[in-house]
């Protein structure tokens, strides 16, 4: 039985599908004859062109979902949709929070496996073969699902390049979830979100930025982060961070980069005072250039540094920071 | 209130990892540790049952060789109890057959409260404790940042994109912790000492009730093809700084046209 069917986790924010789910959708292209997305949200329906733009022939659109986190309505649409008699091949999920709890909670209603933290998909013949990272992502396995179908598997953000196809609106069908659906999870369903809270930053998308400039637990306090701020402001770049001090509280989380963190493949990444885990370099071994200041020389951020400088960041970012300022 | 914390137990990350060539399984020799991930899960479990007055934390792990080196660390820390499923039928567990048997496994202490980590420092597919969730009937809040309980309901803080949502659900719940969210305690001399005696509840599939064809590598469905290094950059110039290391640092991005 060769692959078919594709389904894409269309998760959307308000600027539309996030990035993952067209680097998605474009490996979907090559991987079967149909590709399909799956979208909820009040907004739903609009994303029909761009999803078709980049391959989707149509999208399922379970509909708004009030105040409901989209794990167990999304998922429990699409097992509605199979039971109905829908037969996706693959359903390919973007490894966000809720993507990660749509396929969760998909995979044990269906009682199908997961692939998680996937980087690569091949089809070879009726197989689809996937490759994840393991051990922080120092090593890759390759995988084939010999389970029932349909195989999900949830892929790391810029596994792929988007490319847009140039396609037709998608046709938009309905999957929503009806109300002996509703009734049915009415209790799994009892997360309710009360309020949304924007953490603001000004400057580039640390995803999308062509410069990164990133602090580890070396700058010695949350204080001396200003400087990482200030460096990347120079540089129209974004300002990144490892998770040590995501975790001690000295910036927000969504400027953690890393295997829980963002996926960042920019023109240059400046690592200050990171020792370089395997969790942080998953995140960012992509990029261009790399450049790490670090006062120890053994440091594993070394190994994959294109300039390596072995200093202290108090003294190394100060002056770069004032020559910066000269040239402008 | 009665918390479950899941508490994995894992090989010390700090020395080398490797799967077993032939098999394709994760090598799982010496001792195992409580998953530093879990720790957080740990405190906030004893947290939330002490602030509730009169409640207790139960683990419940699934590990092989009846191992609870981990299992004591947390008990150390101030848990009552654990649950352990422990069977050689388990070799090879995905997410999913993991999900399970831990499924059974909490059932068994009627939570109000289950409590996991976003993802484990060895496995992390951090889809374990919503696949948990599912076989469980139970709503699942994950990623969560910050974890109150008022009367039955709990509120939790969750990571998103963007910054957080603020996040309500009536109990019982799996609520799935960040790591961060609070700061693990150490376990006290008398706490280790506490920790001998205190009950650990040892299970067979059996006595979950599942036959072996169904859990461990033939629940799991899937086959590891190769294992092979990820792919590594070169290493490049190293500079000591004297100094003047700022000036090579301008004249790379000036040579890459970034600035
Ligand atoms: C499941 C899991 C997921 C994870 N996900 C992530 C993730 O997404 N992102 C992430 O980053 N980490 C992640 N981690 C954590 C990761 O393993 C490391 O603990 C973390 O990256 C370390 O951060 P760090 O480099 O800032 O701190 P450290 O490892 O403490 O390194 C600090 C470095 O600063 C250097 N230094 C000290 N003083 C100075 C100075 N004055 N000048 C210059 N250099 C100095 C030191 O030599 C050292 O190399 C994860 C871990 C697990 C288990
Ligand atoms: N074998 C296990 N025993 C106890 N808890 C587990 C086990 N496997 C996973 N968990 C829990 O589920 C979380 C996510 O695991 P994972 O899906 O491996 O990333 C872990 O951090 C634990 O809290």
């Amino acid at each position: 039985m060769s692959i078919e069917r594709v389904w894409v986790l269309a998760e959307a924010g308000e600027a539309g599908p996030v990035s993952s789910v067209l680097e998605l959708l474009t490996k979907a292209r090559s991987m079967a004859p149909v590709v399909e997305a799956i979208a909820w949200g009040p907004a739903s329906s609009s994303h029909a062109s761009v999803l078709g733009s980049y391959g989707a022939g149509a999208v399922y659109d379970v509909g708004d979902l009030g105040d409901a986190l989209p794990g167990v309505p999304v998922s429990a649409a699409i097992a509605g949709l199979i039971e109905a008699g829908e037969r996706p091949d693959v359903i390919l999920v973007p490894a966000t929070y809720d993507g990660r709890d749509v396929a969760g909670r998909l995979s044990a209603r269906l009682d199908r496996p997961v692939v998680t933290n996937v980087v690569d998909l091949e089809v070879e013949g009726d197989e689809v073969r996937s490759k994840h990272g393991i051990f922080g992502g120092a090593q890759v396995a390759t995988a084939c699902l010999t389970a029932e179908r349909p195989w999900i598997f949830v892929v790391r953000a810029k596994s792929f390049s988007a490319e847009d196809a140039g396609g037709p609106p998608a046709e938009v069908r309905q999957a929503s979830l009806g109300e002996s659906v509703a009734a049915s999870i009415a209790r799994t369903n009892a997360a309710k979100v009360l309020a949304r809270h924007a953490e603001e930053r000004s400057g580039p998308k640390l995803d999308e930025a062509t410069v990164v400039v990133s602090g580890g637990r070396g700058l010695g306090s949350g204080e001396s982060y200003a400087m990482i701020e200030e460096l990347a402001k120079l540089l129209d770049g974004a300002p990144g961070a490892s998770r040590a001090i995501v975790d001690a509280g000295w910036v927000p989380y969504a400027y953690q980069v890393g295997q829980t963190g963002k996926t960042v493949k920019p023109t240059v990444y400046i690592a200050c005072g990171i020792s370089g885990a395997t969790q942080h370099l998953v995140g960012m071994k992509g990029s261009k250039n790399i450049v790490a200041i670090n006062k120890d020389q053994d440091a594993p951020i070394f190994s994959v540094a294109d300039l390596g400088i072995v200093g202290d960041v108090h003294k190394v970012l100060p002056k770069l920071i004032e020559a910066l300022k000269a040239r402008s | 209130m009665n918390v479950v914390v899941c508490a994995k137990q894992i090989p010390d990350p700090s020395s080398p990892q490797s799967l077993d060539p032939e098999t394709g399984f994760l090598v799982r020799e010496g001792k195992l540790i409580l998953d530093d991930s879990d720790a957080y899960g740990v405190e906030m479990g004893l947290r939330l049952a002490e602030e509730s007055g009169g409640g207790e934390v139960t683990l419940v792990s699934m590990a092989p060789g009846g191992e609870v080196s981990g299992l004591r660390t947390a008990l150390a820390m101030g848990a009552a109890k654990a649950i352990l499923v422990s069977d050689d039928a388990l070799k090879g567990s995905d997410a999913l057959s993991t999900a399970k048997v831990l499924a059974k496994a909490v059932e068994r202490a009627n939570p109000d409260l289950v409590i996991a980590a976003t993802e484990s420092t060895d496995g992390y597919t951090g889809t374990m404790p919503v696949q948990m969730a599912e076989l469980l009937g139970m709503p699942s809040v994950t990623f969560a940042k910050k974890v109150t309980v008022e009367g039955d309901k709990v509120r939790v803080e969750r990571q998103t994109e963007a910054g957080y949502d603020e996040v309500e659900c009536t109990l019982p719940v799996v609520v799935t912790v960040t790591a961060g969210v609070v700061e693990p305690r150490y376990p006290s001399f008398k706490g280790i000492m506490a920790a001998k005696s205190k009950p650990v509840d040892q299970l067979s599939i059996a006595d979950l009730g599942f036959e072996p064809s169904e859990v461990g590598a033939a629940g799991a469905r899937q086959q590891v093809t190769s294992v092979v290094d990820a792919e590594s950059r070169q290493a490049g110039e190293v500079v000591v700084d004297e100094g003047d290391a700022h000036e090579r640092v301008l004249a790379f991005l000036e040579q890459i046209k970034v600035i």
